[in-house]
């Protein structure tokens, strides 16, 4: 047990100077999340390693080094797959900060009916994501689905969402942050709430515009929260496999294939190893993208 | 003038909103009241008959009443994991804010990774076997619980971070022990966060089903994700059951939002931004 | 655990040999948990087969567990197979896809046990691992070509076709009618794999050894001509303007609906789907009959066939001699008859004595003369070789709807079943 460095109160009653041993941070508070991270997290991710370099077949394993790799890398649906990835990724966060941006200015200001438009903003969140997949795959069928029948009452012939090779993975991407923007709305809501009045006061004093409001004082003072929702959700566009799955499948073809269905398609394949070797290309390229990322958003924030 | 402004500006945001996300609701509730045949046309149309209870009852019963087990166990694992989320990651959080140590660097890269790296699911459920949890509510549980940390320790930290030392040395002074100062004073003041874990986690764990498609395997343990999944081919000709059964379990979320409502964007003013 | 599950599995031996020592016809009593697909065709069988066995056998309880069809419910099989918590009687497929679930390792054979002696060697051949037999079928033989529909044939005057090119001169002629000629249905990509499937009675035709040199890594699909052929004629249909509107997300159900109501006139499918048409739309059953794939000469005219689905027990059951004995009852001309009764009859058996009932839909009727003397008809390539790619119906996705070319298609194809071939370790890749 670690002992406190703090210690000075002289002449103490014996309860305090026990007390005074104790540190207030005893490390055991890392135990009980510790030990089920590490057994039901750690241990088996490790396990992985070893098994990304075997030809697996769950009943027995051959080594064959880095075979996984070389062949992950040859897939042909790879290299898509990892456009896909990016592009999936940079698509829905970048969607996410513009508009969670925008309409959280617009539910601070004063606007009517607030609440409501909050609520129905934020309750896509909550819901199953297999749920919303299903709904939006028959509201997006191409013949039958009240979107592209809205259309044609106004006389647009609506494309096929799902099932054009190269609209397929804007309108998972679209659908994704139909479901995600509420969270990005919250934070930046919080966001606009922190700012104190008096940057705004001060700026109207100067004389400053609408325009110029926005640019000088809120843009600038949001950062902290346009890195969240920039993390978050890039993290969560690069790992999305939910949505996906529930929508396209990766399909039609390969056209909306995510490093995370190429990989999940693998391991019901059967072919394990590469699948684990999938899972550790797909780390290494978040780790490469996001800490970076992560660095960079934080040290803008420094400079503030 | 302004105000006419703000008014118009106003009538066309809640238009817009009502347009996209008020009416695919709209539409699951509509099928979820229509009949077989009228529900396969799959339209924004009037359900021609009150069809709800039939469908409710017929989503229900199939399967040996799967739903009912399912919403029993979804609720347990997800009570019992979002307590012992809550409670170990503003443990991790507190201390991780509070004691600087050359350990912290590995520590919050651990964390890191848990968000970024997909879960190894052979060797888990190896793991699992060996501890004789497989294919229980626990191990599900602790699987969840493990799974989610990282977020929640990353909320915590932040916020804790905000909260000034004083107290806690303060209260270490008068004799309480480290135990104490945790659940009287820093639990207690955590609790704008606390809301925000309690409604992303719950959400997430109630709705999550590619863990307990794993994990979880057997009738007797079906969650309401996998009843949904379970029920797509076997509904895939009856669009009423199918959309009956998202209304269904689209409800205990809309509870939990009900509940939280007013308090999600002051835990998000607290936790995901002074970071 | 080992020491419970040895003294069970005593326990269970010890009571099966006092069983057959009394020769009494063994009442069973236990538990067995029955693991199958949740197409509603097999929950309604086995529901049938559970019901009949209770009833005979009033001291077993048989749980039904439910499982997701095509690769997820692999996958969930390998998993529990693998962690050693499979149900003690499951489902799955026959051919290629068994000999990837390692049966020797994970299954009880079953070769010896006294039903097997009513079950056709066809069959046997692919559930056979190791010189055991660990399969018994779990429905009829099927074959895969083109359900029709009879009306639209009538109206327009058209005949069965006996070559492709008679099959598309009346794709021509029902497009010219204003109607769908062909159905495809690629919301559930597993149905974009029928043209390129069922043309294997036609590749065999050109090329005997096609699926021996294909496992040994000599054959290919991108350089047989007679193996590409299945691909172009995917693309050929697609290129023809022949297909519905909404081939991209219309699923397998749209599809039978579309085939028999006559919404289309051709849905390239497995026989199978009878049993669903019957269900779903059985006022049109009568409608919709059935015809081999076409290949280039109308002199060979055959019916690529599919060996049915199987039960398997696993290595694993607490409770060996009941699980043989349910599976005995589903293999038996008793099991047929609940299956008749239950879902109806889809094709022939593999079970002797099991007999097709008088009144079989007519697309079934079209399908047995194939099966008969006179008839011919071949293996789908899966029963034939191991090697399957997984992405083939990505690629068929691709090339029925003109994204890839058909011969880019096959070579594509050709590279994704290496790594099969490597996981299976065969010899010569």
């Amino acid at each position: 047990m670690a002992v406190s460095s703090m210690g000075n109160v002289a002449g103490a009653p014996s309860q305090r100077a026990q007390a005074q041993k104790r540190s207030p941070y005893p490390g055991w508070f890392y135990l009980p999340a510790a030990i089920i991270y590490a057994v039901l997290f750690l241990a088996p991710t490790f396990a992985s390693l070893y098994f990304s370099l075997t030809r697996w077949t769950l009943f027995d394993s051959v080594f064959i080094g880095f075979d996984n790799f070389a062949q992950f890398f040859r897939e042909p649906f790879l290299v898509k797959g990892l456009v896909n990835t990016l592009i999936y990724a940079v698509v829905t966060s970048g969607l996410k900060v513009v508009i969670g941006m925008a309409l959280a200015i617009m539910l601070t200001s004063q606007i009517v009916a607030r609440g409501y438009l909050r609520s129905v903003i934020f309750f896509p969140v909550l819901v199953s994501t297999v749920g919303v997949g299903i709904t939006f795959t028959v509201l997006m069928h191409p013949t039958q689905g009240m979107i592209n029948e809205t259309l044609a009452l106004f006389g647009i012939a609506g494309p096929g969402w799902l099932v054009d090779p190269r609209l397929a993975l804007f309108s998972v991407a679209l659908v994704d942050v139909w479901k995600g923007v509420g969270l990005a709305t919250v934070i930046y809501i919080a966001g606009v709430v922190a700012i104190p009045k008096d940057y705004y006061e001060a700026a109207r004093i100067d004389g400053a515009t609408k325009w110029q409001n926005f640019r000088y004082v809120t843009l600038p003072l949001m950062r902290p929260a346009t890195a969240t929702v920039i993390t978050l959700s890039f993290i969560g566009g690069l790992r999305t496999f939910d949505l996906i799955w529930a929508m396209t499948k990766g399909g039609p073809g390969f056209a909306s294939d995510t490093i995370a269905s190429v990989i999940y398609k693998q391991y019901q394949a059967g072919f394990y190893g590469l699948s684990t070797a999938g899972n550790v290309v797909l780390f290494v390229l978040i780790a490469v993208l996001v800490v970076p990322l992560t660095m960079l958003l934080n040290r803008k924030q420094g400079h503030e | 003038m302004k105000q006419r402004a703000s008014l118009l500006g106003g009538v066309a945001a809640i238009v817009a909103t009502f347009v996209v996300f008020v009416i695919p609701f709209l539409f699951i509730i509509l099928m979820a009241f229509k009949d077989r045949q009228q529900s396969a046309l799959r339209d924004f149309s009037w359900p021609t008959g009150f069809h709800l209870w039939d469908n409710v009852f017929e989503v229900v019963k199939t399967r040996n009443w799967m739903m009912i087990t399912a919403f029993i166990n979804s609720s347990i694992i997800t009570v019992a994991s979002v307590s012992l989320l809550v409670v170990f990651a503003a443990m991790v959080g507190f201390i991780l804010a509070r004691r600087k140590t050359r350990w912290n660097p590995l520590i919050e890269f651990l964390i890191l990774a848990g968000l970024m790296v997909p879960p190894a699911v052979v060797p888990t459920i190896w793991v699992l076997q060996g501890l004789k949890l497989f294919g229980t509510l626990h191990g599900m549980i602790l699987i969840e619980v493990a799974y989610n940390l990282p977020f929640s320790i990353i909320l915590y930290r932040a916020f804790i971070a905000t909260i000034p030392k004083d107290m806690d040395e303060a209260a270490i002074i008068d004799g309480a022990r480290p135990l104490d100062v945790f659940f009287r004073i820093i639990l207690p003041m955590l609790w704008p966060v606390t809301v925000t874990n309690i409604v992303v986690q719950s959400v997430g764990i109630f709705n999550d089903f590619t863990n307990p498609l794993y994990y979880l395997p057997g009738n007797a343990n079906a969650t309401v994700q996998l009843t949904l999944f379970n029920f797509q081919s076997q509904f895939s000709t009856a669009y009423n059951l199918l959309f009956t059964n998202i209304l269904l379990i689209t409800i205990p979320p809309l509870i939990v939002f009900l509940f939280f409502n007013r308090q999600i964007v002051a835990g998000m003013t607290a936790g995901a931004v002074k970071g | 655990m080992t020491k419970t599950r040895i003294s069970a599995l005593l326990g269970a031996s010890v009571l099966g040999m006092l069983l057959t020592a009394n020769a009494v016809q063994a009442q069973q009593s236990g538990n067995l948990q029955f693991l199958i697909d949740n197409g509603p065709q097999s929950v309604a069988v086995a529901e049938a087969w559970v019901a009949a066995y209770t009833e005979q056998n009033p001291d077993v309880t048989i749980d039904i567990e439910v499982r997701p069809g095509g690769g997820e419910g692999d996958n969930i099989v390998k998993t529990r197979l693998a962690t050693g918590a499979m149900a003690d009687v499951f489902f799955y497929n026959s051919g290629s896809l068994f000999q990837a679930i390692n049966p020797v390792q994970n299954l009880l054979p079953v070769t010896n046990e006294p039903w097997q002696a009513g079950i056709q060697e066809s069959f046997k051949s692919v559930v056979s691992a190791g010189g055991e037999v660990y399969g018994t079928p779990f429905a009829p033989a099927m074959g895969g070509g083109i359900f029709y529909n009879k009306p639209i044939y009538e109206e327009l005057g058209l005949q069965v076709p006996k070559s492709w090119d008679e099959f598309m001169a009346n794709n021509e002629k029902i497009k010219a009618a204003g109607k769908v000629a062909v159905i495809q249905t690629y919301g559930e990509t597993w149905t974009s794999q029928l043209f390129v499937l069922a043309d294997f009675f036609n590749v065999l035709a050109a090329e005997p050894d096609f699926a021996e040199r294909f496992t040994a890594n000599q054959a290919k699909f991108a350089t047989s001509p007679a193996a590409l052929r299945g691909f172009e004629k995917l693309q050929e249909v697609y290129e023809g303007g022949y297909l519905n509107a909404d081939f991209g997300a219309a699923t397998y159900p749209d599809g039978l609906r579309m085939v028999a109501t006559g919404e289309g006139a051709h849905y390239p499918m497995l026989t199978f789907g009878v049993g669903a048409i019957a269900e779903t739309v059985p006022d049109n059953l009568q409608d919709v009959g059935f015809f081999a794939q076409p290949g280039d000469s109308a002199d060979s005219n055959g019916l690529t066939t599919w060996m049915p689905d199987s039960i398997y027990i696993a290595k694993t059951t607490q409770n060996p001699e009941l699980a043989k004995d349910f599976v005995g009852f589903i293999g038996s001309p008793e099991g047929c008859d609940i299956r008749n009764e239950a879902v109806g009859a889809t094709g022939p058996y593999m079970i002797e004595g099991c007999e097709l009932p008088e009144d079989v839909p007519p697309a079934v009727a079209d399908m047995l003369p194939y099966f008969q003397e006179g008839g011919q008809n071949a293996p789908a390539l899966e029963f034939l070789s191991p090697v399957k790619g997984p992405a083939l119906e990505q690629i068929t996705v691709e090339v029925g709807s003109g994204i890839r070319p058909a011969a880019e298609g096959a070579a594509l194809y050709d590279e994704d079943v290496r790594k099969q071939a490597q996981q299976l370790g065969l010899e010569g890749w």
